[in-house]
């Protein structure tokens, strides 16, 4: 459940960017620190990863995503790190306030002091490289098909071509074959692999799957299912290579063809965004160019290592805590000024404490209802009365004034808040 | 037992759909049945979803006559189906000066055809309107009536209206033959039994002819199949409100550079003549040529913000036009033939269509009280069907309301296009059950957007399965034989 309203740093996202960035802030002092996730549990992506390859870089070791994940969730929890899990922010504004809705904590607004955009990155799909023919069930990115497999618990299909050579490409390869379903090719248009070498070694070469280079589908065939795809060669230009052409039967078409920055929520904060990456750009503190909104991992740029998303997250983090915790000085060090009983508003509205010196302070003020009377107007901390005065009557069109003096500046400071009161007398 | 009905309509198309609402106004049984496994599979599923101010279609044929008389009856039909309709307007743009002599021409048409608001405008102007235009504009036609809508959301309202109004509905259902009594029909064999009624009409779309011809009528009646393909953009980069049509050629009315009511612009569709009345492939030679034309209107486009491409098949049939010194070949058949009794004849349907539904459906009646039939209007007919909540739509303090309300609507199943739960258990309960994958995109636009269902697939496919009672394994994309899943995996490793 969620008990505050404002945060020092909400973060949004739980992959290993958001998990590091939330480690990060509360050990950097950041006293309340909340992860808004959208998936059921804390983690992103690595949740689905379940093969080996994580922590090389941080660790030594050799770890499955979930267990990668799983040690900054202990860290999480043991910092006192608070979650909303099963929730979509669905607004971020310039201000840093967030809209953010699920079933569980109903539709809520939160007030950051500091964001971190850790949201990741999304596949690209079919439509982005205009693969021609008919629009059947089984066609799948990579990633999707692998929570299927990998969460689901279901096989999204038997006989498969793989289109991109893409790390999520090739482990699902892997993945696919170990559940007894054949991969009948993988297709690069490139001239070389767009993923990792020990990927390739490990899921396809280990395997006898067929990888060609320079060749793409052309077409899709299949009303209801996939029936098959027409692939062919491509030449410089990526123009189809005459005679080349070649019809594989198969249920399934994975595509593993890039993957791109997630930034709805950022660009509706005003945050500027890199046409090249398609991610933020961010100063070395990993700040925007909106103050207090932080980003890291593949919501920049799409990494290849998780790990390196977890240090790009400890930075963000970091520097969104510090940024909480000045702009928490700032608010601590003024005192709001607030109207009470039958005041409409005192003016000024806060007090800074370090300007508690020499100078009298005058608070100016204006009733609600007319006191036809004798009245007194007090000043107190909510238990203690600091200051007050007392006047002949009370009456909004008149304005009202009491002075600070030295004498109660002591007071004033050990105050969380003044309150003003006009009361009779 | 058969089931005996007044009237049987064959095609849950828009047309088919509008003319079952419109029946059930009255007094008599109604029953509407399609082939696929939803209503709106057909060509009104993949359309401009342009209502036509009818400047278009050559005069004197019954296809600018339905146009123009079913123009005006969208308001009405919108506000009692609440479904969301605008009035935008439309330009025919004319780049250089050797295309404006078009724009006389439709000038003309439109007169002829008793279209208002209609309106020649100078290239400047027509740039100031629109900025994205290409420099070399010279004029357009402005036609203040067009109109834009969301051709499933109409199919679907008017089919549930027809629905709660008493008519029924059955899907997977197709028609194979007809049952005769002499020149009577007297009811028709499908693939679930055969279903007796008085009348028969025929609303099968690009099918159409196989249905007149099972009748015994026009047998020279042919439907060509005339793909159209087209490009959606990715709302948040691209942002053409207005809709730009080209001069029209020999091919119809060309590819226009248009929006969606959900603010996506799109661009096509060309017209190609095919065999397959299946084959809704979209093509590379095709969207080559759509990508050449619409940068002649609007030349800023890049594909880098295409987030899908899709294309429809127009019914274009053969019908000689009926008004006597118009040659015209490619005209809408509405008609009850003499031939045989008990048989309303509907076809070549193409664009206008959507736009005529309405009209089409008023002719159908008149044409049935012509031959007789007498139409009572219920005592209890409700022609309002409310409008189900749209978290996508809402101000940030109604989705509060309504979250608090129902908390289902908190949970955010498509992060593109902002769809919930709430929303997805509503349709899968509706008076017509959306119960694969694609009925409750068509229904929510989930999985529309920039990430085309990659999120959303597997959280419906779950929401689904448990609404239903059913396995995972057995949802489907768009009815049997289109599953997502095809078995559980060994274990899961976790
Ligand atoms: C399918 C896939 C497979 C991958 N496999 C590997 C691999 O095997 N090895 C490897 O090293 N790297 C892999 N990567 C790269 C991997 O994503 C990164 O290394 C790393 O997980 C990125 O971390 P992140 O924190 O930036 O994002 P993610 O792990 O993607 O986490 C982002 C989180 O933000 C949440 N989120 C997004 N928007 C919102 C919102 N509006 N409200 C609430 N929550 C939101 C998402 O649900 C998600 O949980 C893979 C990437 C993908 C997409
Ligand atoms: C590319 C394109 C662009 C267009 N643009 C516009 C536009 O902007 N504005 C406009 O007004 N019009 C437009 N149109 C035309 C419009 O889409 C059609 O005229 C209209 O959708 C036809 O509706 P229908 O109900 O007749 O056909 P359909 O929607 O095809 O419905 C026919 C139904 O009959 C069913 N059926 C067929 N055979 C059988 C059988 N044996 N048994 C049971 N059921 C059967 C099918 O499954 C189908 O659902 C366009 C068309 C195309 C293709």
């Amino acid at each position: 459940m969620i008990k505050k309203k404002i945060y020092d740093v909400v973060i949004i996202g739980s992959g290993p960017g958001g998990l590091a960035a939330a480690v990060a802030a509360k050990k950097e002092g950041a006293e309340d620190v909340l992860v808004i996730e959208r998936d059921t549990e804390l983690g992103g992506i690595l949740l689905q990863c379940i093969h080996n390859g994580f922590g090389l870089e941080i660790f030594n070791e050799d770890l499955p995503g979930p267990s990668y994940a799983q040690r900054y969730i202990d860290e999480a929890h043991e910092l006192g790190v608070e979650s909303m899990l099963d929730t979509i922010v669905l607004e971020v504004t310039p201000g840093r306030k967030l809209f953010a809705s699920s079933t569980k904590h109903g539709f809520v607004e939160i007030d950051a002091r500091a964001i971190v955009l850790a949201m990741g990155c999304r596949e690209r799909t079919r439509a982005m490289i205009q693969i021609p023919g008919m629009r059947p069930a089984g066609v799948y990115t990579a990633g999707t098909a692998q929570r299927f497999t990998n969460i689901e618990g279901k096989m999204p299909g038997e006989r498969v071509v793989i289109l991109g050579s893409g790390d999520i490409g090739l482990i699902m390869a892997r993945r696919l074959t170990f559940e007894g379903a054949k991969v009948e090719r993988v297709l690069e248009i490139l001239p070389y692999l767009s993923g990792l070498t020990r990927n390739y070694v490990q899921c396809l070469q280990d395997f006898d799957i067929p990888l060609q280079f320079e060749h793409t589908v052309k077409f899709i065939h299949g009303k209801d299912r996939v029936e098959a795809v027409e692939i062919a060669q491509v030449d410089k230009n990526w123009n189809y290579v005459k005679g080349s052409e070649e019809t594989i039967p198969c249920d399934t078409l994975l595509l593993s063809v890039g993957l791109i920055p997630e930034n709805e929520l950022s660009r509706q904060a005003g945050v500027r965004i890199d046409p090249i990456t398609g991610g933020p750009y961010v100063d070395e503190s990993r700040e925007t160019n909106v103050p207090g909104i932080f980003a890291a991992g593949n919501v920049v740029h799409v990494y290849d290592l998780a790990d390196w998303v977890t240090l790009a997250g400890y930075d963000a983090g970091k520097s969104a805590a510090k940024f909480a915790m000045a702009l928490k000085a700032k608010e601590s060090a003024h005192i709001p000024v607030k109207a009470g009983n039958n005041v409409h508003h005192v003016v000024p509205h806060t007090i800074n404490k370090q300007n508690l010196t020499n100078d009298e302070i005058e608070l100016q003020l204006r009733v609600v209802r007319p006191i036809e009377e004798r009245v007194m107007i007090e000043v107190h901390d909510g238990e203690n009365r600091i200051a007050r005065k007392a006047a002949r009557y009370a009456r909004p069109g008149e304005m009202l004034t009491l002075v600070l003096k030295e004498r109660h500046f002591a007071d004033v400071e050990k105050a969380d808040s003044l309150t003003v009161d006009v009361n009779p007398r | 037992m058969q089931e005996k009905y007044d009237y049987i309509v064959i095609g849950a198309g828009v047309v088919g759909c509008i003319i079952a609402r419109t029946l059930s106004r009255y007094e008599g049984k109604v029953l509407l049945i399609d082939k696929e496994a939803d209503i709106c599979m057909g060509t009104t599923a993949a359309n401009t979803a342009i209502v036509h101010a009818g400047y278009d279609p050559l005069p004197n044929t019954l296809k600018a006559r339905m146009n123009v008389e079913g123009n005006p009856l969208w308001d009405t039909l919108a506000g009692e189906l609440n479904f969301p309709f605008e009035r935008r307007g439309d330009f025919v743009v004319a780049v250089g000066e050797d295309e404006l002599p078009a724009l006389e021409t439709l000038m003309g048409y439109a007169k002829k055809n008793g279209v208002p608001g209609c309106q020649i405008l100078s290239g400047p102007e027509v740039r100031r309107r629109e900025k994205n235009i290409t420099p070399d504009v010279s004029g357009a036609l402005w036609a203040s009536t067009g109109g834009i809508c969301d051709p499933f959301a109409v199919t679907v309202a008017a089919a549930e209206n027809a629905v709660m109004n008493g008519v029924v509905l059955k899907l997977n259902t197709e028609f194979q033959d007809f049952i005769m009594e002499g020149d009577r029909i007297i009811g028709i064999k499908t693939n679930q039994g055969d279903f007796i009624s008085r009348w028969v009409i025929n609303s099968a779309g690009l099918f159409s002819d196989f249905v007149m011809h099972q009748a015994g009528v026009r047998p020279e009646f042919k439907i060509s199949p005339r793909k159209g393909e087209y490009f959606v953009f990715d709302r948040a980069d691209v942002q053409i409100d207005n809709v730009l049509f080209p001069v029209p050629s020999d091919k119809g009315k060309g590819v226009l550079v248009t929006t969606t009511l959900h603010g996506n612009t799109i661009l096509g569709p060309n017209a190609n003549i095919i065999d397959d009345k299946e084959d809704t492939s979209t093509t590379e030679a095709g969207m080559n040529e759509i990508w050449a034309e619409a940068n002649k209107l609007v030349p800023s486009l890049t594909k880098k913000y295409v987030i899908a491409t899709f294309a429809g098949l127009r019914p274009m049939g053969n019908g000689p036009c009926k008004t006597p010194g118009v040659d015209y070949n490619q005209d809408y058949i509405i008609e009850i033939p003499e031939e045989v009794k008990g048989f309303v004849n509907l076809g070549g349907i193409e664009s206008p269509g959507l736009t005529s539904a309405p009209a089409i459906a008023q002719e159908v009646v008149d044409l049935l009280k012509d031959a007789g039939e007498e139409f009572k209007v219920k005592k209890d007919y409700e022609p309002i069907r409310p409008a189900r909540p749209r978290f996508r739509e809402m101000s940030q303090k109604d989705r509060k309301l309504l979250v608090d309300m129902d908390p289902r609507y908190g949970r955010v199943i498509c992060r593109c296009e902002n769809v919930t739960e709430g929303e997805i258990i509503a349709e899968i309960h509706a008076p017509i059950p959306a119960i694969t994958y694609d009925a409750i995109k068509r229904r929510t636009w989930l999985g529309t957007g920039r990430c085309q269902g990659g999120f959303d697939t597997p959280r419906v496919v779950d929401i689904l399965a448990r609404e239903l009672g059913v396995s995972p394994l057995e949802i489907t994309k768009r009815g049997k034989g289109s599953e997502f899943l095809t078995r559980p995996t060994k274990k899961v490793e976790k």
